[in-house]
């Protein structure tokens, strides 16, 4: 899997958790939750979809540091298997 | 045999839409099945009934507008099933027919299976917003929801006259409706309590260490419990003021502001939630606030709640003064946890704290029973592990 397609899925998943969020206007650095308005609920949202979909468990301190949709992409790009 | 009617599914509703049915004459229903999609000024909600038996008539058609407590559907035990029994119909009542296309006699058996109508809130003022007809979009989000991204493809025009506009403005209007009733009517106390949360942070960090994401807690899910737990030791602040006064309820159903992106709030209410365990607890707050975005919230969900939390998490500030959600007779508020500088023993240390605030209705109560409930709350944080 290449980076554009984990970050289609990831909009995906991020589309399902929070339907209001129009995901075509997405932009990769910006604040999921400066920029997005994603509150602590999506936030586990979108971690258990990560984990379902991919295989990627990210405990909480680390999606502490998880800021955006590239931040995220840096973490689970390495993680993932195969 | 009763009618099942078009139920109040907030203090600001005055009627609401019939958008679907999700049923047919003749079907066998029980009570807490969902009948029906009826859109208010704030979402489309699904309807339950309250009774078992089988639906005899369906009063009104697909698109009326239907005042609150005009009859929808006649429930009984199966006699006079069929397409007959017109002159029972209470046309006048309420029913607003709006679109004309069906004539009266048609059987709406005859029907195609109504289908789920579940739609975001967001995709749903959008489609105000271009005037789009919902029903012939296919949903691609959660359980076939109709969200955003949907309604790009193949939506075509609405033609039928355009009803009362839901949109931003209107919800708007039913949040300023409800709370200038409250405003006006209710007269309320506020009291403030600052909660160390050093058990509570410690036991959560623990629970959530070693478990898969879709286990872990939020602790909006220990402030929730706690405060359904004071709720039922404090019936002054759980329940009803109506025409008679305050009812006390047996049951705790915990209601809970939803904060919408792009503007506007619901409070959904979680049935019974003293008897969850913080586990259930947390996944009931998921599928609610998830529905409470993206479609599929209940009548019961809308018009049971018993007191109302609002809880503003990591992004929001100190502390929340709420206004009472009428008829409810108390908010409590808990603002955004955080480190602070606190005296433990005979020295100060950073802990972790929350404020909790109450907003509660002189008429029922007065602060001492409301100091009561923030002590009692402050007390089960200290005890996460029994909650």
């Amino acid at each position: 899997m290449n980076r554009d397609e984990l970050r289609s899925i990831l909009l995906q998943e991020l589309s399902d958790i929070a339907p209001d969020i129009d995901t075509a206007m997405v932009e990769d650095d910006a604040s999921l939750q400066d920029e997005y308005d994603l509150d602590s609920m999506d936030a586990v949202n979108l971690v258990t979809a990560i984990h379902k979909r991919l295989g990627v468990n990210i405990p909480d301190r680390d999606y502490a540091r998880m800021r955006s949709i590239a931040d995220l992409l840096d973490y689970i790009e390495p993680r993932l298997a195969g | 045999m009763s009618d099942f009617t078009m139920p109040s599914m907030g203090a600001d509703m005055d009627s609401g839409k019939l958008v679907a049915w999700k049923v047919r004459v003749g079907d066998r229903v029980e009570q807490g099945q969902l009948i029906a999609a009826v859109e208010t000024s704030k979402a489309v909600l699904d309807v339950e009934v309250f009774e078992d038996g089988i639906v005899e008539e369906l009063y009104v058609d697909e698109g009326a507008e239907v005042a609150v407590g005009a009859p929808l559907a006649r429930i009984g035990q199966g006699q006079g099933a069929g397409g007959k029994g017109q002159e029972s119909r209470p046309e006048a009542r309420g029913a607003r027919r709006e679109t004309g296309k069906e004539a009266p006699g048609k059987n709406i058996a005859e029907r195609k299976s109504p289908e789920e109508v579940r739609v975001s809130p967001a995709a749903w003022r959008k489609a105000r917003e271009l005037g789009l007809d919902l029903s012939g979009i296919e949903g691609s989000g959660p359980e076939g929801s109709i969200v955003l991204r949907d309604l790009d493809k193949g939506a075509a025009p609405r033609t039928q006259a355009k009803t009362a506009g839901f949109d931003r403005d209107e919800m708007r209007r039913a949040i300023a409706a409800a709370m200038s009733r409250s405003k006006r009517e209710i007269p309320h106390y506020y009291l403030a309590h600052t909660v160390d949360l050093h058990a509570a942070q410690t036991w959560l960090d623990e629970y959530n260490r070693d478990r898969a994401p879709d286990e872990r807690l939020l602790p909006a899910a220990l402030f929730m419990k706690a405060a359904a737990r004071a709720l039922a030791k404090h019936g002054g602040l759980n329940g009803h003021y109506g025409e008679n006064g305050f009812e006390a309820s047996e049951a705790v159903n915990l209601g809970m502001a939803v904060h919408l992106r792009g503007g506007g709030l619901v409070a959904p209410a979680m049935l019974d939630g003293d008897r969850l365990t913080v586990p259930e607890l947390m996944e009931r707050l998921r599928d609610l606030v998830q529905r409470a975005r993206g479609g599929g919230l209940r009548s019961s969900e809308m018009s049971r709640g018993t007191a109302t939390v609002t809880a503003l998490g990591d992004r929001g500030v100190d502390s929340a003064w709420g206004v009472i959600y009428p008829p409810q007779v108390a908010m409590i508020g808990f603002g955004r946890p955080r480190p602070r500088p606190m005296a433990v023993g005979d020295g100060l240390a950073v802990r972790p704290a929350v404020d909790v605030t109450l907003a509660a209705d002189h008429r029922v109560c007065d602060g001492h029973l409301g100091a009561l409930f923030l002590n009692d709350i402050e007390q089960w944080l200290q005890q996460p592990e029994a909650l």
